[in-house]
């Protein structure tokens, strides 16, 4: 497209696609607000983001290579009289490093497959993982081959899709999942790709955390699906028990619709320390299911009737705080629990799964944590936790969608290269795009990867998350429902180790395919991701390296990578202009707090006066009266195929253009289709923003 | 907003008087089933209308083939799914699914079934579609395992739910009966023809083994949440309810007197034996009674030398007050005891714990857990004073029945319960022939219709009371003495009863505010001229 095709002047231009920025710009764009949202990735949500199996692999590519220095161009001929340039760093790559991935799968379709020997050399790697091996390097070779050869199946698979009709796709589903009960070769993984939605992040939405919140105030939450977490699981004793399993419905949160959708989440995993090696192989941890609710307590089978008691009162006495609990406030909330009474079994409930905290956590925090814990549970099911259907990744294109539908103007593959700062005032006034353009803005949003190092502002020396995903075979907690989405929490397993959270995702999450489960590993990094979490891996599935673990699931593929860690930016004190604000990638949290957070401090600071992200209309509310519509659908959808134009960056571009403009359309027009009970396939295909980004 | 609703109003009304006179005309056709349909739709709680209904549907099953009644049948369906979304719990809407489900020729009793399912999650506390769903189930046969197996799930996501605890209590005794009478088979569907077990001629017992997991499952709810009562209900409906039995007390006595004026149905019958029947008094009597109505016969023998005979059925003192528990395997109540007892320590002023607690020490040795069992109801007290007459009442229960137990009934012709706090008299058709009572120290505030039993009462002491009321001090014809010192008889009105009784000699009033009354002791003479012996 050529160039000129933007407008030049923008109230807001924002650079980064992750959740804060999307926030950003969907607050901005609904007090009307004209918004620039752009990245300069192909794909949406920054690290934020949700690949198919066969996108994530592109992704792993793209981070292995070097990067290429971008030759600095001098835009000094744009600059108008008393204008100052800042160049931005254009290349993110600093944010993601150390990814590693390891296939335990065989490599082509196999009857009952052994790993080959090749991977099982791969998989033993040496411990090395800060560097990239050579080994792990020809890995992804294969991996592009593989890719390719995918694709074009993929293509044809896609075709075949699309005439078939919806009951047929689950009977093949079915037979699929049969089928796969043996083992899932590699091949299969790549040619069911599409069944998968990894999240970079894993992180949860607490059911009254400020997200939910948010998606409920600005009516986000219509462009969105979520199912409860189920289960929250400890690890301890070698056995993974369940504390509680529950089936929950999905959630929607229009309450008019009851779905019998049940998913399994395992949200927390408690791992006993390693102290040693030999530790690794000790077969006597386990994870269980945390009680939580009081169906839950009611219903667990691993308490007494005693301990069951002391819990429930327990809990309750936490909800408001009493003369007791204010006597231990600085003091750790270990000691609060130990003095409580409640036995082993219910301290470590309630430490690790429910407080999730470490062994510097004071009473006061603990107690905090547990009481939100508490309040959020019931409100959607009998968890406090919710997981987005097809992937966290799906909340920041909810809020860009939002923007879109206010008229905000979005282009990916798209950058900024640098701002031209008024010498006087310290202002942005406008900035120079990748194509050369001059835009003026009032207010530029960055995400802080394209801030130059030495611009910023750290409150903590920079600081990495370690992260694996997993595909697994089969349940950490195999329970009669296989639809479970569990949260485990695994305590450190040596003093001054990290405490771990692993995420259980279920296929009916829509993340991954029939017959497997996904599972996120999530760590404040000590050493390289590889070298934290593999340990972890090594004692609670069953890999090359624990080949004797068989009642454990076995790891199909796996991947490392350790991202940076966005809590430690501040949101002031940058050296930058004073109308530039930076958002941070994720941070390290469960929740989404901080980033909600950010964004609305953003806002704030711009426009102190507006309604942060007022309820949107619904589409049926929405009167037509003439001239002064400015958020008639007929407008959006120029707007929006003025979009379409505007993306020229691929093909991927136009085709996604297309799909947003249906799916406002329709969710304009169909507000119905929303509110109705129906069954829940049928909803997703038409409310979801873009449940497929064209990513090949 | 104002004019719109007026406006609302007026079409409302007129579409009624549309209705009613279409009705009064006898109209029964589709332009009146529209016509009902709107109004319905925006007020599903209009009775009239949903019968006007049913004469039309009915009008038109008669003029229709099966096929197209079906089709109308089934538009109904859906307009009353219509209709519930509005008001849930719409007594007319529950109604006419009920009567048009029956009437449908080819009913699809699993939608129907789907749709409580679907009610229940969203509120599942709905009586009606309980109702509902207990009408489907009996007629299509539903499994009585697979209902245990639905109760099970509703329970297991909220157990603060009577409906689903009493619905499980209906289907254990079907699914593990007590005995092995001949069991129906879980599988098969319960049938149709024969009439299916009801409350009233069934058991009521469940089966050991199935028992102790009920147990384990409701004590899980009552640890998890003491305060919640449901769990408590179905708790004690486990541990058994005792089936009085029924009453067979007769009494026979020489002479006629008159039935209190309270009673509608007399406990005790007298009846004059012909003359000469007993004028031997040093020989034994056998006397048999017959009750016509039940076909029961009782024998009775007057021994020799007696004026009396005391004979009742089988009861033996252990089953003798057992009503609230039945006696399961003392085994049982034992462990159960032991639950309730460390549940007791962890909530020590649980109140339905403690309860609980009481009835199983009733059950298992009211004697020897006496003392334990008053200290329970004290803290009863100070823990629930909203209800601490009621457990004041109970526990005078519980003392009369431990008093009666522990006299060895055929000799002692005393009944003394003095200072045991008592505030009501229960059990009295246990004490008909003492003629001595001593309920003086206690908190009585009258003297029962019932009182009036105790036909061979000679003295009645009852000092130290708050007796207000001697209601029950009336037709007694043996009574001699009566001691009512410090009460609170206020005037002679309350007296009156006492003219009833001929032989009463002496009356002891000092205490009590109707003594201090002027000309008291004329009055009382003109009411009672057989009084010698008068204490003011």
């Amino acid at each position: 497209m050529a160039a000129e095709d933007l407008p030049s002047e923008f109230d807001v231009v924002i650079l980064g696609t992750g959740l804060a920025e999307s926030v950003v710009a969907a607050a901005f764009s609904r007090v009307g607000q004209r918004v620039l949202h752009i990245d300069r990735r192909s794909y949406y949500a920054a690290n934020w983001a949700s690949f198919t199996f066969n996108s994530l692999l592109t992704w792993i590519q793209q981070h292995h290579e070097e990067p290429q220095p971008e030759e600095l161009q001098d835009w000094s001929s744009l600059l108008e009289e008393g204008e100052e340039l800042i160049y931005l760093s254009n290349s993110d790559s600093a944010s993601i490093r150390n990814v590693q991935v390891f296939c335990f799968t065989s490599e082509e379709d196999e009857e009952e497959g052994a790993p080959s020997t090749k991977e099982d050399d791969r998989g033993a790697a040496d411990g090395d993982a800060v560097k990239e091996t050579p080994e792990s390097q020809s890995a992804d070779a294969k991996d592009k081959a593989k890719k390719q050869k995918a694709e074009e199946e993929e293509e044809e698979e896609e075709e075949e899709q699309a005439s078939q009709t919806k009951g047929e796709e689950l009977s093949a589903a079915q037979s699929q999942s049969e089928a796969t009960r043996k083992k899932i070769s590699y091949a299969q993984l790549v040619k069911e790709g599409r069944r998968f939605n990894i999240d970079l992040v894993s992180k949860l939405l607490y059911s009254r955390g400020s997200l939910v919140d948010l998606l409920i105030k600005s009516n986000v939450s219509r462009y969105a699906e979520f199912k409860n977490v189920t289960r929250i699981l400890t690890y301890r004793h070698g056995n993974v028990q369940q504390v509680c399993t529950i089936s929950l419905y999905t959630c929607l949160f229009t309450f008019e619709v009851t779905f019998y959708l049940f998913v399994c989440v395992c949200v927390c995993v408690y791992i006993p320390p390693f102290i040693s090696l030999c530790m690794y192989i000790s077969p006597h941890l386990s994870v269980s299911q945390v009680p939580c609710s009081r169906a839950d307590v009611f219903a667990s089978r691993q308490l007494s009737v005693v301990e069951k008691r002391k819990l429930m009162r327990f809990l309750t006495s936490c909800v408001e705080e009493t003369d007791e609990q204010r006597a231990y406030k600085a003091r750790p909330y270990l000691e609060f629990l130990y003095d409580q009474r409640l036995g082993e079994n219910l301290q470590h409930f309630l430490f690790h799964s429910i407080a999730m905290a470490t062994e510097d956590t004071t009473t006061e925090e603990g107690l905090a944590s547990t009481r939100h814990f508490l309040r959020c549970l019931g409100r959607y099911g009998n968890t406090p936790f919710l997981f987005p259907v097809y992937g966290l990744g799906e909340i920041p294109q909810c809020f860009c969608r939002m923007c879109a539908v206010f008229g905000g103007i979005y282009c990916l593959r798209h950058s900024v290269n640098c701002l031209l700062v008024e010498k006087d005032t310290n202002r942005c006034k406008a900035v120079i795009d990748s194509r050369g353009q001059r835009i003026s803005c009032r207010h530029f949003v960055v995400e802080d990867g394209f801030v130059a190092v030495d611009r910023k502002k750290r409150a903590t020396p920079p600081r990495f998350l370690s992260r694996a995903v997993l595909i697994t075979d089969s349940s950490i907690l195999p329970s009669s429902s296989d639809q479970q989405v569990s949260m485990v929490t695994v305590p450190p397993v040596a003093a001054g180790c990290p405490t771990v959270r692993m995420v259980e995702l279920c296929p009916s999450t829509m993340t991954c395919m029939a017959g497997t489960h996904l599972v996120h590993l999530t760590c404040q990094s000590v050493g390289s991701a590889f070298e934290d979490l593999s340990p972890l891996v090594t004692t609670m599935f069953r890999t090359t390296e624990s080949p004797d673990r068989e009642t454990s699931p076995s790891v199909l593929w796996c991947l490392y990578f350790n991202m940076a860690d966005g809590s430690g930016l501040d949101v002031k004190g940058h050296d930058l202009p004073s109308n530039v604000f930076v958002c941070s990638g994720p941070d390290g949290g469960l929740s989404h707090e901080h980033a909600v957070r950010q964004a609305e401090w953003i806002f704030k600071q711009i426009l102190p006066e507006e309604d942060f992200c007022p309820p949107a209309p619904n589409p049926e509310d929405i009167i037509y009266n003439g001239e002064n519509a400015s958020s008639t659908g007929e407008e959006e959808e120029e707007e929006e195929e003025e979009q379409n134009k505007q993306g020229e960056g691929g093909e991927e571009w136009k085709e996604e253009g297309k799909e947003e403009g249906e799916g406002v359309e329709e969710g304009e027009e169909g507000g119905d289709v929303l509110e109705e009970p129906s069954d829940g396939g049928v909803m997703f295909s038409s409310t979801n923003l873009t449940t497929t980004p064209a990513m090949h | 907003m104002k004019k719109e609703r007026e406006k609302k109003l007026k079409i409302y009304v007129a579409a009624r008087d549309a209705c009613f006179s279409k009705r009064k005309e006898g109209v029964w056709d589709d332009g009146a089933l529209q016509i009902t349909q709107q109004l319905l739709s925006s007020n599903p709680d209009f009775g009239t209308l949903w019968n006007y209904r049913r004469e039309i549907l009915m009008h038109l099953e008669t003029v229709k083939d099966e096929d197209e009644v079906q089709k109308i049948y089934e538009a109904e369906l859906s307009f009353l799914e219509s209709c519930l979304k509005v008001n849930p719990k719409s007594y007319g809407s529950w109604h006419h699914r009920g009567w048009v489900s029956t009437r449908l020729p080819r009913p699809d009793w699993a939608r129907e079934l789907g749709l409580c399912d679907r009610c229940l999650n969203l509120d599942d506390r709905n009586f009606h579609c309980w109702d509902y769903r207990r009408m489907v189930v009996k007629k299509s046969g539903v499994p009585v395992d697979r209902e245990l197996a639905f109760t099970d799930r509703l329970i297991g996501s909220n157990f603060s739910n009577y409906s689903s605890w009493h619905y499980r209590s209906t289907l254990l005794p079907l699914l593990h009966p007590e005995s092995p009478e001949p069991l129906p088979s879980p599988r098969r569907p319960p049938p149709r023809s024969s009439p299916p077990a009801s409350p009233q001629n069934h058991s009521h017992r469940v089966c050991e083994a199935q028992l102790l997991k009920e147990y384990e499952l409701v004590q899980n709810a009552f640890f998890t949440d003491p305060n919640d009562q449901s769990a408590w209900f179905y708790y004690r409906w486990l541990l058994g309810r005792g089936e009085s039995s029924p009453a067979s007390l007769l009494l026979v006595f020489f002479k006629r007197t008159s039935v209190h004026p309270r009673f509608k149905h007399s406990p005790v019958w007298i009846c004059d034996l012909p003359p000469g029947t007993i004028s031997d008094v040093t020989n034994e009597h056998n006397l048999t009674v017959h009750w016509m109505e039940r076909h029961a016969h009782r024998d009775c023998a007057l021994y020799t030398g007696r004026t009396e005979s005391w004979c009742r059925d089988s009861a033996t003192d252990q089953e003798l007050f057992r009503s609230e528990l039945s006696v399961e395997k003392t085994s049982v109540l034992q462990s159960e005891l032991q639950s309730c007892k460390q549940l007791q320590e962890l909530e020590p002023l649980n109140k339905w714990c403690l309860l609980t607690i009481i009835l199983l020490m009733r059950a298992l040795d009211p004697l020897g857990y006496e003392k334990e069992t008053l200290a329970h109801f004290q803290t009863l007290r100070e823990v629930d004073l909203m209800r601490s007459a009621y457990y004041s009442d109970l526990c005078s229960k519980f003392m009369i029945e431990n008093t009666v137990l522990k006299m060895e009934y055929a000799e002692v012709r005393v009944f003394s319960i003095s200072d045991k706090k008592l505030t009501t008299l229960c059990h009295l058709d246990q004490l008909l022939l003492v003629t001595h009572m001593n309920l003086s120290s206690n908190q009585l505030q009258r003297l029962p219709p019932q009182f009036s039993m105790l036909q061979c009462l000679e003295v009645l002491e009852a000092e130290n009371n708050s007796i207000e009321d001697l209601e029950g001090v009336f037709h007694l014809p043996r009574l001699e003495e009566v001691l009512l010192k410090n009460n609170k008889i206020s005037t002679l009105a309350d007296l009156r009863p006492l003219a009833s009784c001929p032989k009463l000699k002496r009356l002891d009033l000092r205490g009590n505010p109707v003594s201090g009354l002027e000309e008291v002791e004329a009055a009382l003479t003109e009411l009672l001229p057989s009084v010698v012996d008068l204490l003011l």
